[in-house]
């Protein structure tokens, strides 16, 4: 079947429904396509707050938002992204409240705010109250007030629909060619569906899923990003990953650093604040990498708790019951649920847990998708949030700095989507551009025999989990990279076991599995040709900063023989490199 | 330990009717049922169709009939339920297949409430301002995740499936009683109506069915005392 639209957004979290708004409001015929419903989208996981220098509680400026995202990012971020970033952060907050988001409120009614780890006053002099919140759902809230607003805008949602390819006119996305349209499945009846448009939104968040402990959704497969390198687009920086300090220990599921901007402090085995030994001023508001990185050390240094000694803990008891019933509900109930244990009265078991991915589709400040180290744009093709690279978090991302991330760009991509349209001739479709997909589909469910997709998956998480984690090695990466190919291999013989047309989710979990492959093979190329240590990027073997070989963001292309690497230069406007310190 | 688990299941390409199945599966007793569901299906019958996203109850995906309450798959731990356990979708939506029911009446319900912030006057440059005791006026039915587990144990919508339900008065709710909202009166002129609010029974099943903690019932009755308080 064929479905035409002016523009289409793939993806309907926080980025995507922003971007469908601003269509919306031009008048651009829009098409939201998404794997779930809208309202199932991983930015509702988010919990602490959303950054923005609104000086609420005491004196802040976006400058020094600014700088706090350059430094925590290891001076990997583009500066003039990072501008926009902080300083864009400020409208699109108010503008969510106009649109009804419930934030918490200071007693004078004002949006309320809090601290958030690497979050400082006057370029890192201590920290500042920036974090605007609704509780400990902020993105809950987010994700409400967009959809909210979008059933209200009228915008047209294509529910429980997987995007499983991506069209292009007069060549391959990487070659020159314009972006056309998606092929997506309907999930409800096993139907292709071809959707020609001048502009295609790729906002399908992260690829957390490769990691065997995760914050991450299952659906987190990296889908956009996948699409996107399979078209000769390369995918920047992916060997930047953030793992996030407090997961709760053995599941990964995410307990908000806004315990720690609350007060909440990390305790090792023996109750001490060992943070002192790895930030002294900053302490557990250094940020999520050198915490992740401490944990490691102090697990490796035999002082973590528990039978195996391999967690810590994260301690809110001394903020008292009204601070956290108020402040942090839900990861409260969280710990209880998951863990059996009680915050107000016990220390809570904690380990890293893979988070965010700070890499993605390269695009510009108009977040156009770009394609090479000159920033030649891939016309009609934007991408933003999670998925994109523009780089506005460099080589670690700032608490709340990802909700920032995705409405200042999301809204800036529908607003440049809807001015592309308005000048955009529509696309020509060539008949069977269903067939290859198709062919892949089958080949997956009627192969007469092979191995389990799911078991494939599972060791691919355990792979990346144990080899490209919060520490690494050249020996970890080269078994990573060897890996990651035996599985990609591995993955041609798979057939899934569910061969009928409803509702497969079967099926789709094993096309998922060929794009968490694509991620973690760009993951594990970028990360062993990086040999130095910078951000989330740490290095046994190099375990200094090399701004002389690798200020410069990675480009990783997809490949025949694996990926092949270029740089790009980082952009520097206001800050120049210095030593991270906290 | 070992799980006695059942599963209603129902393949429209292959079935004229559900029915039960039973598996054994190994776990330990912090599980949730949806680690059992996923070790089913990765290591006993991939045509095993449920949906998931988050699992950890905030996306709302995987609400099911579990030991014959409404509950998140992702929520409910094995301890929670003992080692017989049963799983069936969600009661009075049409079953798709397996676990996996058609939420689009659901959300229809959901929509027609108008769920959206309405406001007479032009937005200020800075945020409107809202007190603390206005902003927890309204706290509780903020936290909804609309997984349809209230409104699908509800005898009333089960009787008259044209009941707009709890989940959509919860969202009707969470704007009826935010003071910077203007469009309450519309939004009890929806409810007033006969598959409106009076179609609560105050079962409070919706309540136990609740896996945000939402207090509905009190909900509910919030929003048929300001409609009869319109009215008169």
């Amino acid at each position: 079947m064929r479905i035409d639209h002016e523009a289409l957004v793939i993806g309907a979290g926080g980025a995507g429904l922003w971007a469908a708004l601003e269509l919306a409001r031009a008048g651009v015929s829009t098409g939201v396509l998404t794997k779930l419903y809208p309202t199932r989208s991983h930015t509702g996981a988010a919990q602490g707050g959303v950054c923005a220098a609104l000086g609420n509680q005491e004196e802040d400026h976006w400058e020094w938002h600014m700088f706090d995202t350059v430094k925590g990012g290891d001076y990997l971020v583009d500066q003039d992204a990072a501008e926009v970033l902080a300083h864009e952060a400020i409208e699109t907050v108010i503008e969510l409240e106009h649109m009804g988001l419930p934030f918490n409120r200071t007693p004078d009614g004002k949006i309320d705010q809090r601290r958030f780890g690497g979050h400082t006053r006057n370029f890192g002099e201590g920290p500042v109250k920036r974090a605007c919140f609704a509780a400990d759902r902020t993105g809950h809230m987010i994700l409400q007030t967009l959809y909210q607003n979008c059933i209200k805008a009228g915008v047209q949602f294509y529910d429980e629909y997987h995007v499983v390819d991506l069209l292009f006119e007069g060549g391959e996305g990487g070659d020159g060619g314009r972006a056309a349209g998606v092929v997506a499945y309907r999930i409800a009846d096993g139907e292709l569906h071809t959707f020609g448009a001048k502009a295609v939104l790729l906002a399908t968040g992260g690829n957390g899923r490769m990691f065997s402990i995760t914050s991450n959704a299952y659906s987190l497969t990296g889908d956009g990003m996948s699409l996107a390198y399979r078209h000769g687009i390369p995918l920047e920086d992916m060997e930047f990953y953030q793992f996030h300090p407090t997961g709760i220990y053995g599941i990964g599921i995410l307990l908000s650093e806004a315990a720690r901007g609350e007060g909440g402090t990390l305790l090792n085995a023996d109750g001490e604040r060992f943070m002192s030994r790895y930030a002294p001023k900053a302490m557990e508001l250094a940020p999520r990498d050198m915490i992740s990185r401490a944990i490691y050390l102090e697990i490796r240094d035999g002082r973590g708790a528990g039978p195996k000694k391999d967690y810590v803990y994260l301690d809110v008891r001394h903020l008292g019951r009204a601070v956290i019933e108020e402040k942090l509900p839900d990861i409260t109930e969280f710990a209880r649920v998951y863990l059996g244990v009680e915050p107000l009265t016990e220390p809570v078991p904690v380990q890293p847990t893979a988070h965010y991915a700070m890499g993605g589709i390269p695009t510009d400040l108009r977040t156009r998708v770009v394609r090479d180290e000159a920033n030649t744009v891939v016309e009609g093709l934007f991408a933003a949030g999670e998925a994109a690279c523009v780089s506005v978090h460099g080589a670690n991302r700032l608490g709340t700095n990802s909700l920032v991330d995705l409405l200042v760009f999301g809204r800036r991509a529908g607003r440049e989507m809807a001015a592309y349209c308005r000048a955009a001739e529509a696309p020509s479709i060539a008949a069977d551009v269903e067939e290859p997909v198709r062919s892949e589909l089958d080949a997956l469910r009627t192969r007469p025999e092979g191995e389990s997709p799911s078991a494939l998956k599972a060791e691919l998480a355990t792979l990346m989990m144990d080899n490209v984690g919060v520490f690494r090695t050249a020996r970890m990466m080269a078994t990573a990279v060897a890996g990651v190919a035996a599985i990609k291999d591995r993955y041609t013989r798979v057939r899934v076991r569910d061969t009928g047309r409803i509702f497969n989710t079967d099926l789709l979990e094993a096309r998922e599995l060929g794009y968490l492959i694509d991620g973690a093979e760009a993951m594990a190329s970028s990360a062993i040709a990086r040999t130095e240590s910078r951000g989330a990027h740490s290095r046994d073997d190099y375990p200094e900063r090399d701004d002389v070989n690798f200020l410069a963001h990675t480009l990783a292309y997809r490949g025949e023989a694996g990926p092949s690497l270029r740089y790009k230069p980082v952009t520097i406007t206001r800050f120049e490199p210095k030593p991270r310190t906290y | 330990m070992q799980v006695d688990l059942r599963i209603l299941r129902f393949d429209p390409e292959r079935d004229t009717a559900p029915h039960w199945e039973s598996y054994r599966v190994e776990a330990e007793p912090m599980d949730r049922v949806l680690n059992l569901l996923t070790t089913v299906k990765a290591e006993q019958d991939g045509t095993l169709t449920f949906r998931r996203s988050c699992a950890h109850g905030i996306c709302g995906s995987d609400a099911m009939l579990i030991n014959g309450r409404n509950r998140l798959a992702c929520k409910i731990r094995v301890d929670q339920l003992g080692k017989k356990i049963t799983v069936a979708p969600l009661t009075g939506l049409r079953v798709v297949k397996d676990l996996v029911v058609d939420m689009d009446t659901f959300f229809s319900k959901y929509r027609s409430v108008m769920p959206f912030l309405m406001t007479d006057s032009p937005a200020p440059e800075r945020e409107r301002r809202q007190s603390q005791a206005d902003r927890a006026r309204y706290d509780d039915t903020t936290k909804c995740i609309l997984c349809a587990a209230c409104t699908t144990a509800c005898p009333s919508f089960w009787a008259q499936p044209s009941y707009v339900g709890p989940a959509a008065i919860v969202n009707a709710h969470r704007f009826i009683f935010d003071s910077r909202d203007d469009a309450g009166d519309e939004r009890l002129e929806i409810l007033a109506d006969k598959d409106g609010v009076w179609r609560c029974r105050t079962i409070f099943n919706c309540v136990d069915a609740c896996p945000r903690g939402i207090n509905i019932t009190r909900a509910i009755l919030e929003v048929s005392r300001a409609v009869v308080e319109r009215s008169v």
